[in-house]
Protein backbone atom coordinates (compact mmCIF):
# COMPACT_ATOMS: atom_id res chain seq x y z
CA UNK A 1 0.00 0.00 0.00
CA UNK A 2 1.25 3.66 -0.70
CA UNK A 3 1.48 6.64 1.11
CA UNK A 4 -1.70 8.23 1.71
CA UNK A 5 -2.36 11.86 -0.06
CA UNK A 6 -2.72 15.00 2.54
CA UNK A 7 -6.05 14.54 1.62
CA UNK A 8 -6.67 10.88 2.30
CA UNK A 9 -5.01 11.87 5.55
CA UNK A 10 -8.01 14.73 6.20
CA UNK A 11 -10.30 11.84 5.17
CA UNK A 12 -8.98 9.48 7.81
CA UNK A 13 -8.81 12.02 10.38
CA UNK A 14 -12.06 13.05 9.97
CA UNK A 15 -13.50 9.75 10.07
CA UNK A 16 -11.79 8.61 13.00
CA UNK A 17 -13.03 11.79 14.86
CA UNK A 18 -16.34 10.31 14.50
CA UNK A 19 -15.42 7.21 16.74
CA UNK A 20 -15.32 9.63 19.78
CA UNK A 21 -13.08 7.71 22.28
CA UNK A 22 -12.67 5.13 19.99
CA UNK A 23 -10.66 6.61 17.44
CA UNK A 24 -7.46 7.61 19.03
CA UNK A 25 -5.99 4.55 18.48
CA UNK A 26 -3.27 4.96 15.30
CA UNK A 27 -0.91 6.50 17.87
CA UNK A 28 2.33 3.91 18.21
CA UNK A 29 4.24 2.13 15.58
CA UNK A 30 3.18 -1.06 17.72
CA UNK A 31 -0.51 -0.81 16.69
CA UNK A 32 -1.89 -1.83 13.07
CA UNK A 33 -4.69 -0.62 11.45
CA UNK A 34 -6.76 0.42 8.19
CA UNK A 35 -8.94 2.57 7.21
CA UNK A 36 -10.95 2.62 4.48
CA UNK A 37 -13.37 5.60 3.68
CA UNK A 38 -15.99 4.25 1.18
CA UNK A 39 -14.03 2.48 -2.06
CA UNK A 40 -10.23 4.37 -0.68
CA UNK A 41 -7.51 3.03 1.44
CA UNK A 42 -6.99 6.70 3.33
CA UNK A 43 -4.44 4.96 5.79
CA UNK A 44 -3.35 2.32 7.09
CA UNK A 45 0.27 0.71 9.02
CA UNK A 46 1.31 -2.76 9.57
CA UNK A 47 3.75 -4.50 12.36
CA UNK A 48 5.48 -7.92 11.70
CA UNK A 49 3.79 -11.20 11.14
CA UNK A 50 0.86 -9.50 10.00
CA UNK A 51 0.52 -8.72 6.03
CA UNK A 52 -2.57 -6.54 4.51
CA UNK A 53 -3.42 -6.42 0.96
CA UNK A 54 -6.61 -4.58 -0.30
CA UNK A 55 -8.00 -3.73 -3.88
CA UNK A 56 -9.90 -0.66 -4.39
CA UNK A 57 -13.44 -1.80 -5.85
CA UNK A 58 -15.76 0.36 -7.90
CA UNK A 59 -18.18 0.34 -4.59
CA UNK A 60 -15.55 -0.99 -1.74
CA UNK A 61 -12.56 -3.02 -1.05
CA UNK A 62 -11.45 -6.65 -1.30
CA UNK A 63 -8.55 -7.43 1.83
CA UNK A 64 -6.63 -10.40 1.78
CA UNK A 65 -5.50 -10.51 5.89
CA UNK A 66 -3.13 -12.93 7.21
CA UNK A 67 -1.16 -13.88 10.11
CA UNK A 68 2.26 -15.84 9.83
CA UNK A 69 2.63 -18.97 11.20
CA UNK A 70 3.55 -18.39 14.45
CA UNK A 71 2.90 -14.61 14.65
CA UNK A 72 1.72 -13.20 17.96
CA UNK A 73 0.33 -9.26 17.88
CA UNK A 74 0.27 -8.17 20.96
CA UNK A 75 -1.90 -5.19 20.31
CA UNK A 76 -5.07 -4.71 18.97
CA UNK A 77 -5.49 -4.36 15.06
CA UNK A 78 -8.01 -1.46 14.32
CA UNK A 79 -9.89 -1.80 11.32
CA UNK A 80 -12.04 1.16 10.21
CA UNK A 81 -14.63 1.15 7.78
CA UNK A 82 -17.02 4.28 6.58
CA UNK A 83 -18.53 6.92 5.10
CA UNK A 84 -19.08 10.53 5.62
CA UNK A 85 -21.59 11.02 2.89
CA UNK A 86 -25.09 10.48 4.08
CA UNK A 87 -25.72 7.89 1.32
CA UNK A 88 -23.91 5.66 -0.49
CA UNK A 89 -22.07 1.86 -0.80
CA UNK A 90 -19.37 0.47 0.81
CA UNK A 91 -19.02 -3.37 -0.05
CA UNK A 92 -16.28 -4.57 2.13
CA UNK A 93 -14.88 -8.58 0.92
CA UNK A 94 -11.96 -9.90 3.26
CA UNK A 95 -10.29 -13.36 3.36
CA UNK A 96 -8.69 -14.01 6.55
CA UNK A 97 -6.09 -16.45 7.19
CA UNK A 98 -4.49 -17.41 10.48
CA UNK A 99 -1.70 -19.34 10.51
CA UNK A 100 -1.12 -22.18 12.90
CA UNK A 101 -0.08 -20.90 16.50
CA UNK A 102 -0.90 -17.34 15.70
CA UNK A 103 -2.31 -14.55 17.20
CA UNK A 104 -4.41 -11.33 16.56
CA UNK A 105 -6.93 -9.41 17.85
CA UNK A 106 -9.19 -6.84 15.80
CA UNK A 107 -11.35 -4.00 16.62
CA UNK A 108 -13.64 -3.18 13.66
CA UNK A 109 -15.20 -0.33 14.26
CA UNK A 110 -17.62 0.85 11.32
CA UNK A 111 -19.17 4.82 11.20
CA UNK A 112 -22.04 6.15 9.42
CA UNK A 113 -21.82 9.39 11.62
CA UNK A 114 -24.23 11.28 9.01
CA UNK A 115 -25.90 8.19 7.31
CA UNK A 116 -29.41 8.60 5.62
CA UNK A 117 -29.44 6.28 2.66
CA UNK A 118 -26.18 4.19 3.21
CA UNK A 119 -25.76 -0.20 2.89
CA UNK A 120 -22.53 -1.53 4.14
CA UNK A 121 -22.17 -4.95 3.01
CA UNK A 122 -19.11 -6.73 4.86
CA UNK A 123 -18.62 -10.80 3.04
CA UNK A 124 -15.76 -12.69 5.01
CA UNK A 125 -14.17 -15.73 4.64
CA UNK A 126 -12.45 -16.46 7.67
CA UNK A 127 -9.65 -19.79 8.37
CA UNK A 128 -7.91 -20.23 11.96
CA UNK A 129 -5.37 -22.29 11.68
CA UNK A 130 -4.94 -25.07 14.08
CA UNK A 131 -3.44 -23.98 17.47
CA UNK A 132 -4.11 -20.13 16.35
CA UNK A 133 -6.68 -17.33 17.43
CA UNK A 134 -8.42 -15.08 15.79
CA UNK A 135 -10.81 -12.17 17.62
CA UNK A 136 -13.01 -9.89 15.86
CA UNK A 137 -14.66 -6.94 17.40
CA UNK A 138 -16.87 -5.07 15.40
CA UNK A 139 -18.61 -1.76 16.86
CA UNK A 140 -20.76 -0.23 14.64
CA UNK A 141 -21.24 3.88 15.55
CA UNK A 142 -24.93 5.14 13.36
CA UNK A 143 -25.97 8.44 13.13
CA UNK A 144 -29.23 9.65 15.01
CA UNK A 145 -31.30 8.92 11.64
CA UNK A 146 -30.75 5.14 11.07
CA UNK A 147 -30.37 5.40 7.79
CA UNK A 148 -27.99 2.30 7.29
CA UNK A 149 -28.37 -1.12 6.34
CA UNK A 150 -25.57 -3.50 7.50
CA UNK A 151 -25.20 -6.70 5.71
CA UNK A 152 -22.39 -8.99 7.44
CA UNK A 153 -21.99 -12.24 6.05
CA UNK A 154 -19.26 -14.32 7.18
CA UNK A 155 -17.62 -17.78 6.84
CA UNK A 156 -15.37 -19.78 9.47
CA UNK A 157 -13.42 -22.80 9.74
CA UNK A 158 -11.99 -23.05 12.90
CA UNK A 159 -8.88 -26.00 12.81
CA UNK A 160 -8.08 -28.05 15.55
CA UNK A 161 -7.02 -26.70 18.54
CA UNK A 162 -7.75 -22.68 17.20
CA UNK A 163 -10.07 -20.10 19.07
CA UNK A 164 -12.46 -17.87 17.24
CA UNK A 165 -14.48 -14.51 19.05
CA UNK A 166 -16.36 -12.55 17.91
CA UNK A 167 -18.55 -9.65 18.99
CA UNK A 168 -20.42 -7.58 17.26
CA UNK A 169 -22.18 -4.40 18.90
CA UNK A 170 -24.23 -1.86 17.82
CA UNK A 171 -25.23 0.34 20.97
CA UNK A 172 -25.13 3.69 19.92
CA UNK A 173 -27.14 5.40 17.54
CA UNK A 174 -30.00 3.76 15.29
CA UNK A 175 -28.98 0.31 13.61
CA UNK A 176 -31.30 0.74 10.42
CA UNK A 177 -31.24 -2.20 8.95
CA UNK A 178 -29.43 -5.33 10.31
CA UNK A 179 -28.91 -8.80 8.75
CA UNK A 180 -26.32 -10.40 10.51
CA UNK A 181 -25.54 -14.01 9.18
CA UNK A 182 -22.27 -15.71 10.84
CA UNK A 183 -21.56 -19.98 10.05
CA UNK A 184 -18.81 -21.02 11.81
CA UNK A 185 -17.45 -24.62 11.44
CA UNK A 186 -15.50 -26.03 14.46
CA UNK A 187 -12.95 -28.85 13.83
CA UNK A 188 -11.33 -30.85 17.11
CA UNK A 189 -10.69 -29.16 20.35
CA UNK A 190 -11.50 -25.77 18.61
CA UNK A 191 -13.55 -22.85 20.48
CA UNK A 192 -15.69 -20.65 19.47
CA UNK A 193 -17.55 -17.49 21.17
CA UNK A 194 -19.81 -15.84 19.17
CA UNK A 195 -21.79 -12.72 20.78
CA UNK A 196 -24.31 -9.77 19.72
CA UNK A 197 -24.74 -7.00 21.59
CA UNK A 198 -27.24 -4.39 19.89
CA UNK A 199 -29.81 -2.10 20.84
CA UNK A 200 -32.78 -1.41 18.21
CA UNK A 201 -34.54 2.16 18.59
CA UNK A 202 -37.31 3.64 15.90
CA UNK A 203 -38.06 1.56 13.06
CA UNK A 204 -35.24 -0.67 13.37
CA UNK A 205 -35.06 -4.01 11.54
CA UNK A 206 -32.81 -6.27 12.98
CA UNK A 207 -32.12 -10.32 11.92
CA UNK A 208 -29.72 -11.82 13.60
CA UNK A 209 -28.20 -15.86 11.72
CA UNK A 210 -25.63 -17.11 14.25
CA UNK A 211 -24.76 -20.77 13.50
CA UNK A 212 -21.77 -22.90 14.62
CA UNK A 213 -21.26 -26.48 13.63
CA UNK A 214 -19.32 -28.48 16.61
CA UNK A 215 -18.14 -31.05 14.05
CA UNK A 216 -14.77 -32.33 16.01
CA UNK A 217 -14.01 -34.03 18.87
CA UNK A 218 -14.14 -31.80 22.25
CA UNK A 219 -14.75 -28.90 20.25
CA UNK A 220 -17.05 -25.92 22.52
CA UNK A 221 -19.08 -23.34 21.54
CA UNK A 222 -21.07 -20.18 23.28
CA UNK A 223 -23.58 -18.65 21.08
CA UNK A 224 -24.87 -15.35 22.73
CA UNK A 225 -27.35 -12.72 21.45
CA UNK A 226 -28.62 -9.78 23.65
CA UNK A 227 -30.80 -7.37 22.28
CA UNK A 228 -32.91 -4.45 23.68
CA UNK A 229 -35.56 -2.96 21.46
CA UNK A 230 -37.46 0.10 21.85
CA UNK A 231 -40.08 1.59 20.26
CA UNK A 232 -41.18 -0.20 17.10
CA UNK A 233 -38.14 -1.91 16.26
CA UNK A 234 -38.29 -5.82 15.24
CA UNK A 235 -36.13 -8.17 15.93
CA UNK A 236 -35.74 -11.66 14.86
CA UNK A 237 -32.73 -14.44 16.53
CA UNK A 238 -32.01 -17.38 14.73
CA UNK A 239 -29.11 -19.30 17.11
CA UNK A 240 -28.12 -22.52 15.76
CA UNK A 241 -25.63 -25.02 17.01
CA UNK A 242 -25.09 -28.22 15.59
CA UNK A 243 -22.83 -31.18 17.75
CA UNK A 244 -21.80 -34.10 15.78
CA UNK A 245 -19.16 -35.67 17.30
CA UNK A 246 -18.00 -36.52 20.93
CA UNK A 247 -17.75 -34.81 23.71
CA UNK A 248 -18.81 -31.30 21.87
CA UNK A 249 -20.28 -29.12 24.07
CA UNK A 250 -22.07 -26.27 23.54
CA UNK A 251 -24.62 -23.42 24.94
CA UNK A 252 -26.96 -21.09 23.37
CA UNK A 253 -27.95 -17.91 25.09
CA UNK A 254 -30.46 -15.26 23.62
CA UNK A 255 -31.65 -12.36 25.77
CA UNK A 256 -33.90 -9.66 24.80
CA UNK A 257 -35.55 -7.12 26.55
CA UNK A 258 -38.31 -5.11 24.89
CA UNK A 259 -40.08 -2.18 25.36
CA UNK A 260 -42.90 0.16 24.11
CA UNK A 261 -43.92 -1.21 20.72
CA UNK A 262 -41.15 -3.04 20.03
CA UNK A 263 -41.25 -6.74 18.43
CA UNK A 264 -38.63 -9.58 19.44
CA UNK A 265 -38.91 -13.27 18.13
CA UNK A 266 -36.18 -15.79 19.57
CA UNK A 267 -35.47 -18.98 17.34
CA UNK A 268 -32.95 -21.30 18.91
CA UNK A 269 -32.25 -24.36 17.19
CA UNK A 270 -30.50 -27.21 18.30
CA UNK A 271 -29.07 -30.28 16.50
CA UNK A 272 -26.97 -33.22 18.45
CA UNK A 273 -26.34 -36.16 16.54
CA UNK A 274 -23.78 -37.58 18.71
CA UNK A 275 -24.77 -39.35 22.06
CA UNK A 276 -21.28 -37.85 23.90
CA UNK A 277 -22.39 -34.52 22.67
CA UNK A 278 -24.83 -32.25 24.57
CA UNK A 279 -25.97 -29.03 23.64
CA UNK A 280 -28.12 -26.17 25.94
CA UNK A 281 -29.96 -23.20 25.29
CA UNK A 282 -31.95 -21.05 26.67
CA UNK A 283 -34.02 -17.98 25.58
CA UNK A 284 -35.86 -14.95 27.42
CA UNK A 285 -37.82 -11.96 26.27
CA UNK A 286 -39.47 -9.58 28.36
CA UNK A 287 -40.00 -6.57 29.59
CA UNK A 288 -37.40 -5.34 31.98
CA UNK A 289 -37.28 -7.61 35.39
CA UNK A 290 -39.42 -5.70 37.86
CA UNK A 291 -37.48 -6.55 40.74
CA UNK A 292 -34.57 -5.57 39.31
CA UNK A 293 -36.26 -2.06 38.41
CA UNK A 294 -37.99 -2.05 42.07
CA UNK A 295 -34.69 -2.06 43.39
CA UNK A 296 -32.49 0.36 41.26
CA UNK A 297 -35.86 3.00 41.87
CA UNK A 298 -35.62 2.22 45.59
CA UNK A 299 -32.34 3.55 45.56
CA UNK A 300 -33.15 6.75 43.99
CA UNK A 301 -33.43 6.71 40.17
CA UNK A 302 -36.38 7.40 38.14
CA UNK A 303 -37.82 4.53 36.02
CA UNK A 304 -35.63 5.42 32.99
CA UNK A 305 -32.36 5.45 34.51
CA UNK A 306 -32.90 2.23 36.38
CA UNK A 307 -33.90 1.02 32.71
CA UNK A 308 -31.13 2.13 30.87
CA UNK A 309 -28.68 1.02 33.59
CA UNK A 310 -30.24 -2.63 33.62
CA UNK A 311 -29.79 -2.43 29.65
CA UNK A 312 -26.30 -1.76 29.98
CA UNK A 313 -25.46 -4.46 32.05
CA UNK A 314 -27.24 -6.93 29.79
CA UNK A 315 -25.41 -5.42 26.83
CA UNK A 316 -22.38 -4.60 28.72
CA UNK B 1 -44.28 11.47 66.76
CA UNK B 2 -42.14 9.13 64.97
CA UNK B 3 -39.92 9.62 61.62
CA UNK B 4 -42.23 7.37 60.02
CA UNK B 5 -45.97 6.54 61.20
CA UNK B 6 -48.45 4.85 59.68
CA UNK B 7 -52.20 5.78 60.79
CA UNK B 8 -54.95 2.76 59.99
CA UNK B 9 -52.91 1.28 56.90
CA UNK B 10 -55.37 -1.34 55.49
CA UNK B 11 -54.17 -3.07 52.50
CA UNK B 12 -55.70 -6.18 50.38
CA UNK B 13 -54.07 -8.60 48.23
CA UNK B 14 -56.34 -11.04 46.18
CA UNK B 15 -58.82 -10.48 47.62
CA UNK B 16 -57.41 -10.86 51.27
CA UNK B 17 -56.54 -8.24 53.52
CA UNK B 18 -52.69 -8.43 54.31
CA UNK B 19 -52.29 -5.39 56.64
CA UNK B 20 -55.61 -4.43 58.67
CA UNK B 21 -55.71 -0.80 60.52
CA UNK B 22 -52.50 -0.99 61.04
CA UNK B 23 -51.10 1.67 62.77
CA UNK B 24 -47.51 1.95 64.54
CA UNK B 25 -44.81 4.78 64.98
CA UNK B 26 -40.91 4.63 64.10
CA UNK B 27 -38.57 6.48 66.11
CA UNK B 28 -35.69 8.81 64.47
CA UNK B 29 -32.08 6.95 64.67
CA UNK B 30 -33.40 3.68 66.28
CA UNK B 31 -33.30 -0.03 65.25
CA UNK B 32 -36.61 -1.93 64.87
CA UNK B 33 -37.26 -5.02 64.70
CA UNK B 34 -40.77 -6.92 63.24
CA UNK B 35 -40.98 -10.34 64.55
CA UNK B 36 -44.23 -12.21 63.76
CA UNK B 37 -45.56 -15.60 61.90
CA UNK B 38 -45.28 -16.34 58.53
CA UNK B 39 -47.89 -14.40 56.58
CA UNK B 40 -48.65 -11.84 59.49
CA UNK B 41 -47.63 -9.30 57.00
CA UNK B 42 -44.23 -8.32 57.73
CA UNK B 43 -42.81 -8.44 54.61
CA UNK B 44 -45.94 -6.30 53.13
CA UNK B 45 -45.60 -3.69 55.75
CA UNK B 46 -41.92 -3.32 54.17
CA UNK B 47 -43.28 -3.36 51.25
CA UNK B 48 -45.88 -0.34 51.41
CA UNK B 49 -43.44 1.76 52.96
CA UNK B 50 -41.45 1.74 50.62
CA UNK B 51 -43.69 2.09 47.55
CA UNK B 52 -43.33 -0.89 46.21
CA UNK B 53 -45.98 -1.52 42.98
CA UNK B 54 -47.84 -4.24 44.30
CA UNK B 55 -48.39 -2.37 47.98
CA UNK B 56 -49.77 0.94 46.65
CA UNK B 57 -53.16 0.61 46.97
CA UNK B 58 -53.92 0.66 50.34
CA UNK B 59 -55.87 3.12 52.78
CA UNK B 60 -54.64 5.34 55.97
CA UNK B 61 -51.50 7.36 55.78
CA UNK B 62 -47.95 7.11 55.85
CA UNK B 63 -45.62 10.04 57.17
CA UNK B 64 -42.59 10.64 56.55
CA UNK B 65 -41.67 14.03 58.67
CA UNK B 66 -45.29 14.40 59.09
CA UNK B 67 -45.71 14.26 55.49
CA UNK B 68 -48.09 12.10 53.83
CA UNK B 69 -45.65 9.72 51.00
CA UNK B 70 -48.57 7.34 50.32
CA UNK B 71 -49.13 8.51 46.95
CA UNK B 72 -45.57 8.95 46.21
CA UNK B 73 -43.88 6.38 43.39
CA UNK B 74 -40.73 3.99 44.92
CA UNK B 75 -37.80 6.50 43.70
CA UNK B 76 -39.31 9.78 45.13
CA UNK B 77 -39.88 7.87 48.65
CA UNK B 78 -35.99 6.57 48.21
CA UNK B 79 -34.76 10.07 47.26
CA UNK B 80 -36.26 11.23 50.28
CA UNK B 81 -34.62 8.84 52.48
CA UNK B 82 -36.21 5.29 52.43
CA UNK B 83 -34.77 2.59 51.13
CA UNK B 84 -34.73 -1.44 51.20
CA UNK B 85 -33.01 -4.42 51.55
CA UNK B 86 -34.44 -7.82 49.96
CA UNK B 87 -34.46 -10.43 51.56
CA UNK B 88 -32.98 -12.13 48.47
CA UNK B 89 -31.41 -9.41 46.31
CA UNK B 90 -32.26 -8.92 42.30
CA UNK B 91 -29.61 -10.05 39.67
CA UNK B 92 -28.09 -8.12 37.22
CA UNK B 93 -26.76 -9.96 34.42
CA UNK B 94 -23.39 -8.39 33.12
CA UNK B 95 -23.95 -5.00 35.50
CA UNK B 96 -20.78 -4.64 37.25
CA UNK B 97 -20.86 -4.43 41.53
CA UNK B 98 -19.26 -0.58 41.36
CA UNK B 99 -21.65 0.52 38.70
CA UNK B 100 -24.64 -0.57 41.08
CA UNK B 101 -22.85 0.44 43.98
CA UNK B 102 -22.57 4.14 42.64
CA UNK B 103 -25.99 3.50 41.06
CA UNK B 104 -28.15 5.54 44.19
CA UNK B 105 -24.80 6.36 46.10
CA UNK B 106 -24.42 10.04 47.63
CA UNK B 107 -20.94 10.74 46.46
CA UNK B 108 -20.15 8.46 42.89
CA UNK B 109 -16.21 8.49 43.10
CA UNK B 110 -13.58 5.09 43.15
CA UNK B 111 -12.91 5.77 47.26
CA UNK B 112 -16.91 4.86 47.94
CA UNK B 113 -16.82 2.05 45.77
CA UNK B 114 -13.80 0.71 47.89
CA UNK B 115 -15.15 2.37 51.60
CA UNK B 116 -18.28 0.16 51.14
CA UNK B 117 -16.86 -2.59 49.76
CA UNK B 118 -14.49 -2.87 52.58
CA UNK B 119 -17.79 -1.95 55.04
CA UNK B 120 -19.10 -5.29 54.13
CA UNK B 121 -15.97 -7.61 53.80
CA UNK B 122 -15.70 -7.73 50.49
CA UNK B 123 -12.32 -7.08 48.60
CA UNK B 124 -12.79 -4.57 46.37
CA UNK B 125 -10.00 -5.53 44.25
CA UNK B 126 -12.29 -9.03 43.77
CA UNK B 127 -15.36 -7.62 43.36
CA UNK B 128 -15.63 -3.74 41.98
CA UNK B 129 -15.46 -5.08 38.31
CA UNK B 130 -18.20 -8.31 38.83
CA UNK B 131 -21.18 -8.45 37.94
CA UNK B 132 -24.38 -8.88 40.15
CA UNK B 133 -25.08 -12.26 38.78
CA UNK B 134 -25.56 -16.06 39.30
CA UNK B 135 -21.63 -15.95 39.34
CA UNK B 136 -22.10 -14.55 43.08
CA UNK B 137 -23.75 -16.43 45.85
CA UNK B 138 -26.68 -15.54 47.73
CA UNK B 139 -24.55 -13.95 50.61
CA UNK B 140 -22.32 -12.47 48.38
CA UNK B 141 -25.34 -10.66 46.91
CA UNK B 142 -26.84 -9.84 50.08
CA UNK B 143 -23.46 -8.14 51.32
CA UNK B 144 -23.29 -6.07 47.61
CA UNK B 145 -26.96 -4.97 48.21
CA UNK B 146 -25.64 -3.62 51.76
CA UNK B 147 -22.90 -1.79 50.64
CA UNK B 148 -24.98 -0.30 47.90
CA UNK B 149 -27.44 1.00 51.05
CA UNK B 150 -24.41 1.88 52.97
CA UNK B 151 -23.17 4.26 49.87
CA UNK B 152 -26.70 5.91 49.50
CA UNK B 153 -26.79 6.66 52.59
CA UNK B 154 -30.43 6.75 53.68
CA UNK B 155 -32.04 8.40 56.23
CA UNK B 156 -34.66 4.87 56.67
CA UNK B 157 -33.16 1.34 55.96
CA UNK B 158 -36.16 -1.48 55.53
CA UNK B 159 -34.27 -4.74 55.91
CA UNK B 160 -36.29 -7.60 54.66
CA UNK B 161 -34.71 -11.04 56.82
CA UNK B 162 -30.96 -9.77 56.94
CA UNK B 163 -29.44 -13.09 57.69
CA UNK B 164 -31.25 -15.89 55.53
CA UNK B 165 -28.91 -17.43 53.58
CA UNK B 166 -25.91 -16.49 54.62
CA UNK B 167 -23.07 -17.43 56.71
CA UNK B 168 -21.49 -16.43 60.02
CA UNK B 169 -19.04 -14.38 58.66
CA UNK B 170 -21.61 -12.21 56.34
CA UNK B 171 -23.84 -11.97 59.79
CA UNK B 172 -21.16 -10.49 61.10
CA UNK B 173 -20.85 -8.02 58.48
CA UNK B 174 -24.41 -7.25 58.55
CA UNK B 175 -24.51 -6.21 61.75
CA UNK B 176 -21.30 -3.99 61.12
CA UNK B 177 -23.29 -2.12 58.70
CA UNK B 178 -26.51 -2.24 61.28
CA UNK B 179 -23.59 -0.28 63.36
CA UNK B 180 -22.99 2.54 61.08
CA UNK B 181 -26.42 3.07 59.72
CA UNK B 182 -27.03 3.52 63.63
CA UNK B 183 -24.37 5.48 64.41
CA UNK B 184 -25.17 7.94 61.45
CA UNK B 185 -28.24 8.33 62.93
CA UNK B 186 -30.31 6.30 60.00
CA UNK B 187 -33.62 4.78 61.09
CA UNK B 188 -33.61 0.84 60.64
CA UNK B 189 -36.58 -1.62 60.70
CA UNK B 190 -35.58 -5.04 60.56
CA UNK B 191 -38.14 -7.99 59.68
CA UNK B 192 -36.28 -11.59 60.97
CA UNK B 193 -37.41 -14.63 63.22
CA UNK B 194 -33.92 -14.49 63.92
CA UNK B 195 -32.88 -14.09 67.94
CA UNK B 196 -29.23 -13.33 67.05
CA UNK B 197 -30.36 -10.29 64.99
CA UNK B 198 -33.14 -9.15 67.66
CA UNK B 199 -30.40 -8.65 69.97
CA UNK B 200 -29.42 -5.98 67.73
CA UNK B 201 -32.64 -3.84 67.55
CA UNK B 202 -33.87 -1.66 70.25
CA UNK B 203 -37.80 -2.02 70.11
CA UNK B 204 -39.57 -5.06 69.03
CA UNK B 205 -43.20 -5.03 67.28
CA UNK B 206 -45.16 -8.43 67.13
CA UNK B 207 -47.24 -8.60 64.06
CA UNK B 208 -50.45 -10.95 63.37
CA UNK B 209 -52.93 -10.70 60.97
CA UNK B 210 -52.12 -7.20 59.29
CA UNK B 211 -51.70 -5.42 62.97
CA UNK B 212 -49.87 -4.85 65.55
CA UNK B 213 -50.63 -6.81 68.94
CA UNK B 214 -47.23 -5.98 70.97
CA UNK B 215 -44.48 -3.74 71.21
CA UNK B 216 -41.83 -2.74 73.44
CA UNK B 217 -38.86 -4.64 74.86
CA UNK B 218 -36.69 -6.72 72.34
CA UNK B 219 -36.75 -10.03 75.16
CA UNK B 220 -40.17 -9.98 76.04
CA UNK B 221 -41.76 -9.81 72.18
CA UNK B 222 -39.10 -12.33 71.80
CA UNK B 223 -39.96 -14.77 74.43
CA UNK B 224 -44.08 -14.04 74.26
CA UNK B 225 -43.09 -15.05 70.58
CA UNK B 226 -41.46 -18.04 71.72
CA UNK B 227 -43.89 -18.80 74.18
CA UNK B 228 -47.39 -18.45 72.09
CA UNK B 229 -46.57 -17.82 68.66
CA UNK B 230 -44.60 -20.54 67.83
CA UNK B 231 -46.78 -22.52 69.29
CA UNK B 232 -50.38 -21.15 68.10
CA UNK B 233 -52.84 -22.94 66.93
CA UNK B 234 -54.51 -20.48 64.54
CA UNK B 235 -52.89 -18.55 61.57
CA UNK B 236 -52.47 -14.78 61.71
CA UNK B 237 -56.10 -14.70 64.00
CA UNK B 238 -55.02 -12.72 67.05
CA UNK B 239 -57.44 -14.26 69.57
CA UNK B 240 -58.92 -11.49 72.62
CA UNK B 241 -56.37 -11.55 74.79
CA UNK B 242 -53.58 -11.24 72.16
CA UNK B 243 -55.08 -7.93 71.14
CA UNK B 244 -56.17 -6.72 74.96
CA UNK B 245 -51.96 -7.04 74.62
CA UNK B 246 -51.83 -3.68 72.05
CA UNK B 247 -50.33 -0.91 73.46
CA UNK B 248 -51.40 2.01 71.31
Amino acid sequence: MSSPTREQVETARELLASLGDFGGHIKGDDIAHLEVHGNEVVGAHLVPGLQVDVDELDDGIEAWIHLDKGARIAKPVHLCFGMLPAAGLQRILMHVEAEEDSFASVQAHCTFPNAVDITHRMDADVVVGPGATYQYFERHLHGAEGGVIVVPKTRVHVKEGGRFKTEFELIKGMAGVIDFDYEVDCDAHSTLDMIARIIGRGRDKIRINETGHLNGEGATAVLQSHLALRDDAFAEIYNTLTASAPHARGHVDCKEIVQGNAVAKAVPIVEVSHALAHVTHEAAIGSVDSKQLQTLMSRGLDEDAATDLIIEGLLG
Amino acid sequence: MGVLELRDVTLELGGRRILNGLTVDFWEGHVHALVGPNGAGKSTLAGAIMGLPDYRHLSGEILLDGEPIQDLPVDERARRGITLAWQEPARFEGLRVDRFILAGARERSAATVERVLGRVGLDPEKYATRAVDKTLSGGERKRVELASILAMEPRLVLMDEPDSGIDVEALTRIFDALADFKERGATVIMITHSQEVLKHAEHAFLLCDGRIIDKGAVGRIDDYFGDNCLSCGHTNVPTRNEMAGVAE
